[in-house]
């Protein structure tokens, strides 16, 4: 054993978490009330970790920047939850549901974590509906489901496009029932500011209050960090503007190894960039891609025409559209995983065929299913031959019952309308798939430190499926962490109440301090958004969609030489102890600067092209992604030491034992 | 475009607030109100001015952060968005546009533009849930069929998100439409009517400690909640409220 120890159970695939479970060391009720657990951020996973560890007695003390748990940024996941659960009998299975993730993951993700992941996953709908999370229904009652990109089956749970909305209101409520009875004690308005650890085991933290900017020291038998990705490391993304890496990042500075941070979703259906002002990107959910049929031009001349406006898309002939994806995949069409449909775009608009005046856009159209749906639901309404504009009519109704709101969003945003005319969307940052490096029982290198949700890098390898990161925060809270962390607290039954009162915590303060005072005191000319865009800039252009081995030495040097002035030349007004949303932004963007020079080594370092990994120098002729099994099939796990470009590489080998490892093919 | 800017700034809690005036220039149509802020920010920032305060997050009508009252309005003037998908073509060249904080004795003031809306959490505490423990094994959740048209009108009252704007809009301050729209999200559902007597009890018992005002159907928190939430959830909560007085 190495330094990295996944701490995967012996045993068969299948058997493993069972086995697992009954091993395990538990904490007897009366004991479980003599331990406290922290946990930051309250999304899906820290939200449902929290109540599920309060339920089982433990005292638990959670922490959001927000002011409320019930606005973290789960609540903005438009599409669905998946889970295995084959009520559509379409061959839907536990085994299937793995499968998929780790090839739609390209083999870079750990088997033993994602199957688990599909095992849990029908006891999460279970759970959902137990709280009364109002999900979609037929007409008889039961369950709907719909199909998201990369598997061949419909899994996936929805309540219209407000999925993530109404999970996440189903854990705030949990969390709530446990707020009232004095089992969990939510700080909002605080953010996490450092980790503590008392002889090498996480024993608390280091929070600022953000309304009155005083500095508190919290501790805990252990710490529970579910506090997201960190997409807004490139400005501009889908994720809301608070999203940041600290809370992570501090933890890798104290000693947990970060892991694939190159692994990034960049997600290709959202609103294009209509300019400089723009200050985040929306998505439009990936289940508008079940019925829209995404196209550009097949004539370079067309594109133009749109372009400059002398030409409209639905004037275009059937024949002069490239249906590319359904051209390039005809076995899954428009619904081929995120990482191949963002590429797929990015090239037809690299070559000029993009329909915006930026020229980076392409059309989602849903012209086919308005009128096959209204052709259907004439039919089914005993309409004998209607015109078409009655089915065109009875259609939109049926795509406005299905996306009704997400329509609404994009005319809101681009003042066109969806109906009428096809949208137009481009990919953008959403999702990233590295994170804190955690075993199997979700526990970081340090010792009492658990990663859960979109925070760990676990499940998803280099490239999630659509639909799968509510199933893994929920997994992750509900059904793994309750388990995992009593196995560790089992030890601490007898150690009593950790006192805040010590050198390690003294440390942390002076260290919180110092920081704070230095970012107050640059008194430099530019603000603290103008450091940021700049960051994201780099990453877009060097580290985003296609890397090569120049531009991501590039980026690295540009990101240690931002870095370097925004220390020195930042702005930020207002005071330190007082409510000071520049100060928060800050320290939020001195922490990107950091890890962004660490996410370029990353891709620098793997030198081949994988999920959304791709790296020019590895592609097949036709332009898709060339993985290196041979050199590549590992986790890389960077551990801190003391300058983001002498972080040292570990590796954790990969071994899939249950799935045979081959080219992933969509066609 | 060229704007003329009204803004409430107030230091914090304790400290008095006033009304402050911006001139803002080189705004675009296709800009988001925020993003008008923002740029007044920067501006700000540059002269060595404190920037204004406001909250947001997802900006992307879902979260709920955002609350600005615009020119009289919760979420300015166009209907069914909140600010942050507000954009600037709502506005003409020349406009002046006053922005303030929500404005109710239950939501005070933290900052400028920043109120605390920790009533409507401690609302939700007091019974706005089903309590199910989590377990590996409840019932399969198509043992309970509901029929279609309570599932959707249960998800209706649950798009709810907690903004605040009903309060805002009101002249008596009521929270009576964000209250009973969680009332609703369960008194339509089966799983929810084991407990439905003592939630809308407690959570009705909240509301009225926490300060908020009484309804008197004047109807301006549904014209002016982005999320269309209807009255009808405030006459479905009545009547539950009535039915769980009379059982005691």
């Amino acid at each position: 054993m190495g330094v990295l120890d996944s701490k995967v159970p012996a045993g068969p695939l299948a058997d493993k978490w069972t086995k697992y479970k009954n091993e395990i060391d538990l904490v007897n009720p009366a004991n479980k009330r003599n331990i406290d657990v922290i946990v930051v951020g309250t999304g899906l996973a820290g939200g449902s970790a929290a109540a599920t560890l309060a339920e089982l007695g433990y005292n638990v003390k959670t922490f959001c920047y927000q002011d409320s748990p019930r606005r973290a940024h789960s609540i903005a996941a438009q599409g669905g939850v998946n889970a295995a659960k084959n009520y559509q009998g379409d061959g839907d299975s536990v085994y299937r549901l793995f499968y998929d993730t780790v090839k739609g993951g390209d083999y870079r993700s750990r088997e033993a974590n994602v199957h688990r992941l599909a095992e849990v996953s029908t006891s999460i709908i279970d759970q959902c509906v137990a709280q009364g999370v109002p999900f979609a229904r037929e007409y008889g009652g039961l369950l709907d489901n719909r199909s998201f990109g990369g598997v061949l089956v419909s899994r996936t749970f929805y309540a219209k496009g407000q999925t993530g909305q109404q999970l996440l209101l189903g854990a705030y409520a949990a969390m709530n029932r446990q707020i009232q009875r004095g089992k969990i004690k939510s700080y909002t308005r605080h953010e996490m500011l450092d980790l503590v650890l008392v002889d090498g085991k996480a024993r608390g933290i280091i929070a600022r209050n953000l309304v009155t900017g005083e500095i508190e020291r919290h501790s805990a038998h252990a710490v529970v960090l579910a506090t997201g990705g960190y997409g807004n490391l490139f400005f501009l993304s889908t994720y809301c503007m608070g999203a940041n890496v600290m809370a992570a990042w501090k933890a890798h500075k104290r000693g947990a190894f970060f892991a694939n941070p190159c692994f990034t979703q960049i997600h290709p259906t959202c609103i294009p960039v209509s300019g400089d002002h723009q200050s985040k990107l929306t998505l439009m959910s990936e289940s508008l891609r079940n019925d829209g049929r995404i196209w550009v031009p097949a004539k370079k001349e067309d594109a133009e025409a749109i372009r400059t406006g002398k030409l409209k898309p639905t004037e275009l002939a059937e024949e002069d559209r490239d249906y590319y994806l359904e051209r390039r995949y005809p076995a899954f069409g428009n619904l081929v995983p995120r990482d191949v449909a963002s590429r797929a775009a990015k090239e037809r608009c690299d070559a000029g065929y993009g329909v915006n005046k930026t020229g980076e856009a392409v059309y989602l159209d849903f012209d086919a299913a308005i009128m096959r749906y209204g052709r259907e639901k004439a039919l089914t309404s005993g309409m004998k031959n209607p015109d078409d504009k009655t089915v065109r009519k009875l259609g939109e109704e049926v795509v406005e019952a299905k996306y009704g709101n997400l329509f609404q969003m994009y005319e809101k945003i681009v003042d066109q309308n969806p109906y009428k005319t096809p949208m137009m969307i481009y990919p953008a940052v959403h999702y990233t798939m590295g994170g804190l490096w955690v075993d199997y029982n979700l526990m970081t290198t340090i010792p009492g430190c658990y990663a859960a949700g979109e925070a760990n890098f676990s499940d998803h390898g280099a490239n999630r499926l659509g639909a799968s990161a509510l199933m893994q925060g929920l997994a992750d809270g509900y059904f793994v962490l309750p388990y995992t962390i009593g196995d560790y607290l089992s030890d601490d039954i007898r150690t009593g109440p950790i006192s805040t009162e010590t050198s390690e915590f003294e440390e942390a303060e002076k260290n919180v301090r110092d920081r704070i005072e230095k970012l107050m005191s640059a008194k430099g000319e530019h603000s603290v958004d103008y450091y940021h865009k700049k960051l994201g800039k780099i990453m877009w252009n060097k580290c985003g969609m296609a890397r090569n081995e120049k531009e991501l030495q590039e980026a690295m040097n540009e990101i240690a030489e931002l870095r370097k002035d925004f220390w020195e030349n930042v702005k930020v007004t207002g005071d330190a102890d007082a409510k000071n949303q520049e100060l928060e932004k800050a320290g939020r963007v001195a922490d990107f600067l950091e890890l962004g020079e660490l996410f370029a080594m990353d891709a620098f370092d793997r030198n081949e092209s994988c999920g959304g990994h791709f790296r020019d120098e590895y592609q097949t002729p036709e332009g898709e992604a060339l993985r290196d099994d041979k050199n590549f099939t590992y986790v890389s796990a960077w551990e801190y030491k003391g300058d983001p470009r002498k972080a040292k590489l570990h590796k954790e080998e990969l071994t899939y034992e249950n799935i045979e490892v081959k080219t992933r093919s969509y066609k | 475009m060229k704007l003329f800017l009204k803004i409430w700034r107030q230091k914090n809690a304790n400290t008095k607030g006033k009304m402050m005036e911006y001139t803002l220039e080189g705004i675009e149509s296709d800009m988001s109100f925020l993003e008008m802020l923002d740029v007044l920010n920067e501006d700000l920032i540059s002269k060595g001015e404190e920037p204004v305060e406001f909250d947001h997050d997802c900006r992307e009508g879902i979260c709920g952060t955002c609350s600005l009252m615009i020119n009289g309005r919760p979420h300015g003037p166009d209907s069914m968005i909140t600010v942050c998908q507000l954009h600037m073509r709502s506005f003409n060249d020349g406009d002046t546009i006053v922005i303030e904080p929500w404005r109710a004795k239950a939501f005070p003031v933290i900052k400028d533009l920043i109120v605390d809306r920790t009533a409507f959490d401690r609302i939700q505490q007091a019974g706005g849930y089903i309590s199910v423990n989590t377990s590996g094994r409840p019932v399969d959740a198509n043992a309970i069929p509901i029929e279609k048209d309570a599932a959707d009108a249960s998800f209706n009252a649950a798009t709810c998100i907690g903004c605040g704007a009903c309060v805002a809009a009101c002249k008596n301050a009521s929270a009576m439409l964000f209250t009973s729209a969680k009332v609703s999200q369960f008194a339509l559902l089966p799983q929810g009517q084991v407990e439905a007597a003592d939630r809308v009890l407690n959570m009705v018992k909240q509301m009225d400690l926490e300060g908020f005002g009484n309804c008197t159907n004047t109807g301006a928190c549904e014209v002016e909640c982005p999320k269309g939430i209807s009255l009808e959830n405030i006459a479905r909560m009545n009547r539950e409220y009535l039915a769980a007085s009379v059982k005691g």
